[in-house]
């Protein structure tokens, strides 16, 4: 292994999967870059943008990839970064092993080179409905106030970005599995403890307990290892499996239900 | 509409695989501790098990039910996930890849056993201390035998850490790490019964 780099150094090295589109075969690619303080992965890349010259001095395409905030809170710019999954953006050269290897996150489909398409993280959220329902005919006033000891760990699951990179680390989120991955389960916690949110509570927890849900976590909890937001999802994931087992109790042997989902259902 | 037969039958496994399967194997380990004692106590021991009323209805609900349904989901439960520990190797990664692998090995390891033992007596053969002395001699089989047996430790320790989790007990980081300690424990004691049976059988101690 090579040592992180040297202010002295002059050349950056890259190895890049590439992929020319969805159905595309995949080739890596090398590249350097001129070394300058302070560079993160996405300034190295518009540079090779600027000049799409690869290391043989052959002219090749400018790399594709994905990017909005440029300070961690959007989560485009996820990739796979010296074999693991973070945001490019905050991925600092000088901290970095050389070569710098980037690859796409294998979750997601490709669209082009360094960038995937993330719309099944955004079904997931719908399918959770995780949102706080307030539009109506008229004004619903102020909801109920929120205890601030719960406010304040809400907080921290509402800094989720959709990344990916805990569907990524997944041993359970594959193309065999169906599993909808641990943000959207967090993100049910969240909208549940939302006062105004918790209306819908009963329909978050039959959407997690819907095949391809929180039954296919198998606890290896990858995810809160490397979740760039310290987003504790494996107690979230617990408080689900709790939640959804009292409501299956409550549905089953309780009073509080005219109908059944069932003969809604039906 | 979707159904939710997923989360059903993951729940149903993961409860078989304490109660009953769990406890029958501490049940079957403990048991099996009488040869410690010596022959005559562990042959008096497997007699009252083999005594026990509707032993047949028993075996049948306890055991061999539960037994399948755990295995057959779990099988299909364990390929439909992925190893990814070269690249993740954390610990409870790790933890998560034995439960696996321990589980796969189960289901060969308990059948043989089930054949060589409770289907020999169906065949007309006694089980008794003679019979397994008789088999562990077979230094391979003894071997067999140990890596069977800590795999079934390992797995049910592991699986009552996750267990905790599947049923939404042990929420807080605290609690889970609390949880590993006491699998850890649990992983420890069992085997040290097990290990010990096992190389008793052997003549080794
Ligand atoms: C000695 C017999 C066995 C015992 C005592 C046992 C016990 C357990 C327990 C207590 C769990 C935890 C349930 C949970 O995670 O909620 C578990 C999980 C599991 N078992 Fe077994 N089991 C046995 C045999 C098997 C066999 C033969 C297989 C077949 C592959 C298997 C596959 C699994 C799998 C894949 C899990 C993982 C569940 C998870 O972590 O999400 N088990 N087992
Ligand atoms: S929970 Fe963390 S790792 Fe997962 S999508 Fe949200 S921010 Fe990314
Ligand atoms: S660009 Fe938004 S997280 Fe990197």
């Amino acid at each position: 292994m090579t040592t992180p780099m040297q202010a002295d150094q002059k050349d950056i090295r890259f190895i890049i999967e590439r992929q020319d589109g969805p159905d595309q075969p995949t080739y890596t690619e090398e590249f350097t870059v001129p070394y300058r303080p302070n560079m993160n992965v996405i300034s190295a890349l518009m540079e090779i943008r600027r000049n799409p010259v690869n290391a043989n001095g052959d002219k090749t395409t400018p790399i594709n990839w994905d990017m909005n905030c440029l300070e961690e809170v959007c989560g485009a710019c996820s990739m796979i970064i010296n074999g693991k999954p973070r945001q490019s953006c905050t991925a600092l050269v000088d901290k970095l092993e050389q070569p710098i290897r980037l690859a796409p996150m294998k979750t997601f489909p490709v669209i082009r080179d360094l960038q995937v398409d993330r719309q099944r993280m955004f079904d997931a959220l719908k399918k959770v409905k995780a949102w706080v329902p307030i539009d109506g005919t008229y004004d619903l006033g102020p909801g109920p106030r929120m205890p601030e000891n719960k406010r304040q760990w809400a907080y921290e699951l509402s800094k989720c970005m959709t990344c990916g990179v805990c569907l990524e680390a997944c041993p359970n989120v594959n193309d065999k599995s169906s599993f909808i991955g641990p943000a959207a389960i967090s993100q049910v916690r969240l909208f549940n403890s939302h006062p105004t949110g918790a209306f819908h509570a009963e329909d978050r927890l039959e959407a997690l307990m819907e095949d391809g849900g929180l039954a296919q976590c198998g606890n290896a909890q990858n995810c809160v290892e490397v979740c760039p937001k310290g987003i504790p999802l494996t107690t979230s994931i617990a408080a689900m499996n709790r939640q959804t087992t009292l409501h299956s109790f409550k549905s089953f042997f309780g009073s509080d239900k005219g109908r059944t989902g069932s003969a809604v259902e039906a | 509409m979707a159904t939710r037969r997923d989360y059903f039958s993951r729940k149903v496994h993961s409860l078989l695989g304490v109660i009953p399967i769990g406890l029958f194997l501490i049940v079957h380990l403990s048991v099996n501790y009488y040869i410690v004692d010596g022959v005559e106590s562990f042959n008096k021991a497997a007699k009252f098990m083999g005594s026990l009323p509707y032993l047949y209805f028993l075996e049948v609900t306890v055991i061999a039910l539960p037994m399948i349904f755990h295995g057959v989901y779990g099988v299909y439960y364990a390929f439909l996930g992925s190893i990814n520990t070269n690249r993740y190797s954390y610990a409870r990664n790790w933890m998560y890849m034995l439960q696996r692998f321990t589980g796969v090995f189960l289901v060969i390891f308990i059948a043989w056993h089930v054949w060589e033992t409770r289907l020999a007596k169906l065949r007309g053969v006694e089980v008794n201390a003679e019979m397994m002395q008789n088999i562990v001699d077979n230094p391979l089989m003894l071997i067999f035998y140990i890596v069977g047996i800590l795999s079934a430790t390992f797995h049910f320790a592991n699986g009552l850490w996750s267990f905790a989790i599947t049923w939404g007990i042990t929420q807080s980081p605290r609690s889970q790490r609390f949880m590993s300690y006491v699998s850890g424990v649990v992983f420890l004691a069992l085997s040290f019964v097990g290990i010990r049976s096992i190389l008793t059988f052997a003549g080794i101690l």
